[in-house]
């Protein structure tokens, strides 16, 4: 069944605002944070009017009636990857998801020491594996915790084409690895990467696997359990729910043994003026009140997902892809990343031969085209490919062809308006 | 855009006042000046400046800085290099909290004829205030050629 583009635009009322002096506005910037549908924030406004109290405390109705659309929104995004309820924590977004993983691996090598923790302790002569193409959010937490435990940081390295190389798998991962930690999708090169076989590496020598899944669970249908890591980080801005929530998968086994990390309300079971005893998982993980609005909102954004289904979705968006890829049809266009459509997203970056990827955004913003200049929060890739930044274009299911052409037509012009060529 | 990318910006920009190949710096010879040098980033694109300012006296007698940037960057590190050259340390600091003045005024420019005056070629720079996100661009080579008087001025006393 094909998608009705049309009828998805008039859901996001943001896309029929003009910017810069009444230019329409062309939104290419979705992978660093997705529009909102009328169905994310209406749901987040209907918990807001008619249900809001405390989640897990007292007796009253709305209290209960929170807590139960709080549960609920826990059981729907569970069910958008896979995964069940209990498997599922709420964190503030990826980032303090990926770092609750690394704190909880440095809380069991450094803290009191506990059996069940011990697979996630740390020290000298252990390895830590992840990839050049980590997002920021996915090194370095964990060269913090190689400097805490003394562990070893090594990494996947990414070929010219911008893929992984995975030619020294069985070298780079082997019985000193103790964390593989790597990105689903790429958000500069685009590349899907190749989990099983990374996972059928990391369990042959007992390693954690933790994947960063950001860039992947709004595009392509996610099994978590079926792929078998231990640990996946993902937010809810990137899958066109709201800011300041997103989600740490994690399975039964690995959350029973990860430490916990933040300590308080909401996370124990009994406190003396000395001790604790904590909750089981998720909640052992979720100290504080949490950000129960914005669950609400992410739970609506998985419905709305799961209701345009993953194969419309992903056809619409390979159609994208290979729009976007036609930008190195312009003179002057370099991008980082594979040239073709196949296993990776509708996301290109690339530099523009002679214009600084900021003068590039510039000129694109002023014909009322938003895409993200700079180092995308990855600057280990940009190295690789020895540039210091790049122009990323970014897009998904409300973007639509005839936009993607008016990009390209915007791009043309910036050599000549900088006298280069 | 032509507001922005003023012909004095572009023109500056593939030119640079300044500006020497990478390596050049360390190489620099004081020719016994007390000379001042700083390293400044800008972590949201990672363009970077490395300025090195020479001293006679209170006088700067030469300044040359290597980087990379955009057009805004490189533009306005070679308007102040061009206006920093033979002024004293404290004339330069006061150009430079112009120029900020200018870079924050969201627009508007300067109403100060005679701070307009003293801004000279610099007033190019006035399209940039309306750009939040460019004004750091503008401000990189500034902010190099301050810390660069800070340290040159430390070492003198
Ligand atoms: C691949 C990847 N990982 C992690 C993050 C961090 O996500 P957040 O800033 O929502 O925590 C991002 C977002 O920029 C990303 O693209």
């Amino acid at each position: 069944m094909a998608l009705d583009i049309t009828a998805i635009r008039e859901q996001f009322p943001i896309l029929d605002r003009t910017v810069r002096g009444g230019k329409p506005l062309i939104y290419l910037d979705s992978a660093a944070t997705t529009q909102r549908p009328r169905a994310v924030v209406e749901a987040m406004e209907q918990f807001t009017f008619s249900h809001n109290g405390a989640v897990h405390r007292g007796t009253h109705q709305l209290g209960e009636e929170a807590t139960d659309a709080f549960e609920a929104a826990r059981a729907t995004v569970a069910r958008l990857v896979g995964a069940a309820p209990d498997e599922i924590v709420w964190t503030s977004g990826a980032t303090a998801g990926l770092n609750l993983v690394a704190n909880g691996f440095k809380n069991a090598s450094l803290g009191p020491k506990s059996a069940a923790a011990s697979r996630f302790a740390l020290k000298p002569g252990d390895e830590i594996v992840v990839t050049e193409a980590e997002h920021h959010s996915n090194l370095v937490p964990w060269q913090e915790l190689a400097k805490a435990t003394g562990a070893e940081l090594r990494w996947f390295g990414v070929d010219d084409e911008g893929r992984l190389d995975l030619s020294n798998l069985n070298e780079l991962i082997n019985e000193r690895t103790k964390v593989v930690a790597f990105t689903h999708v790429s958000n500069v090169t685009a590349a899907i990467t190749p989990i099983e076989q990374i996972v059928a590496a990391a369990r042959r020598v007992g390693a954690t696997t933790i994947l960063d899944a950001c860039q992947s669970v709004a595009h392509l249908p996610l099994d978590l359990p079926a792929l078998g890591v231990d640990f996946a980080a993902f937010s809810g801005h990137k899958m066109f729910g709201p800011t300041g929530v997103g989600v740490l998968y994690g399975t039964r086994e690995a959350l029973a043994a990860l430490p916990p990390v933040n300590f308080g309300g909401s996370m124990v079971e009994t406190v003396t003026m000395t001790d604790a005893t904590y909750l089981p998982p998720p909640m052992r993980f979720e100290a504080g009140t949490q950000m129960v609005t914005a669950a609400i909102g992410m739970a609506a954004a998985a419905n709305w997902l799961n209701n345009l289904g993953f194969d419309n979705l992903s056809e619409y968006e390979n159609n994208l892809a290979e729009e976007l890829l036609k930008v190195e049809e312009i003179p002057g266009i370099t991008i980082i990343g594979p040239r073709e459509a196949h296993d990776r997203v509708a996301l290109v970056s690339f530099v523009v031969d002679g214009v600084h990827p900021h003068d590039v955004g510039q000129v694109l913003d002023d014909a009322g085209i938003a895409v993200r200049v700079g180092q995308h929060c990855a600057q280990p890739i940009h190295n690789r490919f020895g540039v210091s930044s790049s122009v990323r274009a970014s897009a998904t299911v409300y973007n639509t062809v005839a936009e993607i052409s008016a990009f390209r037509e915007a791009l043309a012009q910036v050599r000549p308006f900088f006298g280069v060529d | 855009m032509t507001q922005l990318y003023q012909q004095l910006i572009l023109e500056h920009s593939k030119t640079p006042t300044g500006r020497v190949a990478k390596g050049e710096l360390e190489g620099a010879n004081s020719h016994g000046l007390n000379i001042g040098t700083s390293h400044q980033v800008n972590p949201t694109c990672g363009d970077e400046i490395t300025l090195v300012a020479k001293f006679e006296g209170d006088k700067i007698a030469d300044i040359i800085w290597e980087g990379q940037g955009c057009a805004i960057s490189q533009a306005s590190a070679s308007v102040m290099t061009d206006m920093a050259i033979g002024q004293t340390a404290t004339q330069v600091t006061d150009d430079n909290l112009l120029f900020h003045e200018l870079m924050h005024s969201r627009g508007a420019g300067l109403t100060d004829p005679q701070a307009i005056e003293q801004l000279g070629d610099a007033v190019a720079f006035t399209g940039v205030s309306q750009y939040p996100a460019r004004i750091k661009c503008a401000l990189l080579g500034w902010e190099a050629l301050r810390a660069a008087i800070h340290q040159a001025q430390l070492k003198g006393e």
